[in-house]
């Protein structure tokens, strides 16, 4: 819907505009000596700029390059590199600004009839919830840019804020590439991870399908059995299995005659697969649900045995709901720390078991490094999940949402 | 046709009665589905259920004392441990044949340790008694209450034979009485001495800190959550990106994302210091404590809320707040008394979700908790890995779990476990 629009009175945009500047200008003071200067400094710039650019100029895109070049000036006359980035950014910010308030643009969208409070709330709750978005998300984009970092250090240097060069390095990816204990890390929970999704999607499949017939005896219970890893606080889950693996490592060693390593990851992987089994089943049954039964019955009807059918009609329509919970199943155990740490030795240290010594006694900086990648991979992943979902969506006849 | 039909039982195909056929395709089924889920139900139940409930089992087992001392016990029974009077020769010369044989199997340093949990000492005194005790005759160096005295002091005190008397039954409750800061006495449970009251303390702050947590979470995703529900489907998408990336990154790297945003050199400090807001001096501290803790586990469970919240209020139809305005209700009772009502299903899924996650949370508290914000979890793997105190763990790790499932049957009444999200 678009409401007409229409300019606005001075009377409303020159003091608006000038307390978004004596906001920007709280910061600027508070950094230079004096937040109360700032306020008013930045209040009086930003109410006369307003005042200027809209009934002495009115050339609009002139207009807001010229704030955008000022405040840019301004801003590396007071902190030169990083302060004329930040100059450059409210400039942009406060151009667009003062031209979205004179011109009424902000009501384009809304419905004609809201009230004026109505609609400073509705922009209101918007920089609220641009705050949470920006809460949620700045952890992870922090730790990218650190991890290029030339220094030793966890924050950001004169050097890294100035964009010089000599600030970044690729120094920490080099340490993780190269360093043994890294790299053997990395390599265990490549092997662990898909064993161990393997087992629980080949057996979580069968039990999703089986679950998902018409009559099964006590099927609440065992669905809450088969749930259960994932309820239950993994600290308890991890204190159960170390005394468990314990006894099944000894047997394994002393009867069977197993190599003490081999019978390590045969323990982490089999702890890994009971942690993955919840969200296969989960995933899974939940695209069971849409799956047309006389499918199956057609095919029988045309001859073909229960697993040419399994493997012919009925895995290729479920296939994306086996992966994605293959997915889930994958990153619960690339990302588990707490049973690995219980179960396992330290020929079996994982990627986040590396990670969380590394936190837990001498931080260094490579893990920023090794986060930035597993950052990349979970976006990888995220991405596969989404395009799987749209696609099961597709096949089930749904329209993609 | 009519015939069979009228006298006898309806028949299939093959020539048997039809309800019996049915009634056998009907088994088959339920066989069939059955085989199928079991070979996952025999590995979970095997490798996880059961390791569980014989891990929950060693919190009030405790065959220890009467394995090793068993003659000792025997004779303690007719020791009156009220008294306040040193038991006889007897129960003394039964301890030194049953040390002899414990010292012979190496096993009376382990009960040594398993008294000292409860009297501080204990472990000591078997281990040094130990190496004298294991020099002497059973038969001729009679009588041993004199020299055993001698050996250590401790064996010559009431309360060294009352700990042993007290803790001798072979299953006890005195895990679960220490988890909730107690203890077994020969007086019944008794409090632990102020010093060693910690883990009611413990319990407090898990249940308050998962509690300010969950708070935290409603705070923050309501609002993000009604935006999405309420935006076009295009624009919901993408900002449900911002939602599921950091559902999506390791746990790891958002708590040392944490700590490095945290520290005192860290990036949020470093920026107030910039802008000014905070002295150089006079740095925040927000890591190593509760607000660290609090920060780190409302940012990593936050997710958790939005996702239910989301889903339920997607299908409240935005036709109902603008009938109540059109009615002339205000924005304010709009919201409140229209809108909100209905999305109370979603509050309560997500706050349970994120609650039951959070009693349980292990390694945020242990990086970013410092001594002050850890939970009841760090100190079950303490007992487990630093002090060996085993029974004690299972014990709080029960007291744990029986929270957890009974949310857990709340979660299930409130929203049913069918309808567990995996975000998306």
């Amino acid at each position: 819907m678009t409401t007409p629009i229409s300019r606005k009175p001075l009377s409303m945009v020159v003091p608006t505009v000038a307390v978004a500047g004596a906001f920007l200008g709280l910061f600027v003071g508070t950094a230079n000596g004096s937040g109360l200067m700032g306020v008013v400094i930045g209040a009086a710039l930003m109410g006369a700029l307003a005042f200027a650019l809209t009934t002495l100029w009115g050339n609009e895109s002139a207009s807001r390059w010229s704030v955008v070049a000022l405040l840019g000036a301004l801003g590396f006359l007071l902190g030169s590199i990083p302060g004329l980035i930040l100059g450059l950014l409210a400039g942009w910010f406060f151009g667009w600004f003062i031209f979205w308030l004179f011109e009424g643009r902000y009501r384009g969208h809304l419905q004609p009839y809201l009230t004026s409070g109505q609609v400073f709330w509705h922009y209101a709750f918007r920089v609220i919830c641009g705050a949470i978005f920006v809460f949620l998300i700045t952890p992870i984009l922090v730790v990218i840019p650190l991890s290029f970092n030339a220094q030793d250090f966890f924050t950001f240097t004169p050097e890294m804020l100035r964009f010089d060069p000599a600030g970044y390095s690729l120094k920490h990816y080099e340490d993780f590439f190269t360093n043994n204990e890294w790299q053997r890390s990395f390599q265990n929970s490549l092997i662990i991870a898909p064993i161990a999704t393997l087992i629980s999607v080949s057996l979580g499949t069968l039990a999703a399908i089986g679950l998902s017939q018409s009559h099964v005896p006590g099927k609440r219970a065992i669905m809450a059995m088969l749930i259960s890893p994932m309820i239950v606080p993994l600290i308890i889950s991890a204190t159960g299995m170390f005394f468990f693996y314990s006894q099944i490592g000894n047997f394994l060693e002393g009867t069977v005659g197993m190599s003490k390593n081999l019978v390590g990851y045969i323990k982490v992987i089999l702890a890994h697969a009971v942690l993955g089994v919840p969200f296969v089943i989960i995933t899974v049954t939940a695209t069971l649900v849409g799956f047309d039964r006389s499918l199956t019955r057609a095919a029988a009807n045309m001859g073909a045995d229960p697993v040419t059918t399994f493997f012919k009609v009925q895995m290729p329509l479920i296939l994306p709901g086996v992966i994605s919970g293959g997915l889930f199943a994958f990153i619960t155990s690339f990302d588990e720390v707490v049973v690995v740490l219980f179960v396992g030795s330290a020929s079996q240290k994982t990627l986040p078991w590396q990670m969380f010594t590394g936190l837990r006694e001498q931080i260094s900086p490579t893990i920023l490094a090794v986060a930035t990648i597993l950052v990349v991979i979970s976006i990888a992943l995220l991405t596969t999940i989404e395009l799987l979902r749209r696609r099961s969506e597709r096949l089930r006849g749904m329209s993609p949402a | 046709m009519a015939d069979t039909t009228a006298n006898g039982p309806v028949l299939a195909a093959d020539g048997t009665p039809l309800k019996q056929s049915l009634a056998r395709s009907l088994r088959r089924q339920k066989m069939r589905a059955l085989m199928l889920i079991a070979p996952l139900l025999v590995f979970v139940l095997l490798s996880f259920i059961f390791p569980i409930a014989s891990m929950l089992f060693r919190s009030v087992e405790n065959g220890i004392v009467q394995d090793t001392l068993p003659e000792t016990v025997a004779a303690l029974q007719q020791w009156d441990e009220q008294s306040g009077e040193l038991p006889d020769e007897e129960v003394y010369a039964a301890f030194i044949r049953d040390m002899i044989i414990a010292v012979d199997n190496k096993e009376h340093t382990r009960l040594g340790s398993r008294l000292n949990y409860e009297e501080t000492g204990m472990s000591s005194m078997f281990r040094r008694s130990g190496r004298a005790i294991g020099r002497l005759d059973p038969v001729e160096d009679a009588p041993f209450k004199e020299a055993l005295i001698d050996i250590h002091d401790g064996w010559g005190e009431v309360g060294t034979w009352q700990t042993i008397k007290t803790h001798a039954v072979p299953l006890t409750n005195g895990y679960f009485l220490n988890a909730v800061d107690m203890q077994r006495t020969v007086d019944g449970a008794q409090a632990q001495p102020e010093s060693k009251q910690i883990l009611i303390t413990l319990f407090g702050r898990t249940l308050q800190m998962s509690l300010i947590i969950t708070g935290a979470c409603i705070l923050l995703g309501y609002p993000i959550a009604w935006l999405l529900a309420n935006l076009r489907m295009r624009t919901a998408n993408l900002l449900m990106i911002l939602v599921l990336l950091p559902f999506w990154t390791s746990l790891l790297v958002r708590t040392s994302a944490w700590k490095v945003m945290l520290q005192q050199q860290g990036v949020i400090n470093d920026t107030l210091v910039w802008l000014g807001l905070v002295d150089d001096a006079a740095r925040l501290v927000i890591i190593n404590n509760q607000i660290g803790t609090i920060i780190a586990m409302t940012h990593i469970l936050l997710p958790f809320m939005i996702l239910p919240m989301y889903s339920v209020m997607q299908t409240i139809p935005p036709s109902y707040t603008r009938a109540a305005k059109s009615l002339g209700a205000t924005n304010w009772t709009a919201f409140w008394r229209v809108y909100f009502p209905q999305s109370v299903p979603g509050i309560g899924a997500g706050s349970i979700l994120v609650f039951i996650l959070a009693i349980g949370y292990y390694i945020t508290p242990e990086i970013v908790g410092g001594t002050k914000g850890v939970f009841i979890s760090n100190r079950i793997a303490y007992h487990i890995s630093s002090s060996l105190n085993w029974g004690l763990a299972a014990a709080l790790g029960t007291i744990l779990l029986a929270a957890v499932l009974i949310l857990y049957w709340a979660y299930d009444r409130i929203v049913g476990i069918d309808n567990v999200k995996l975000g998306g």
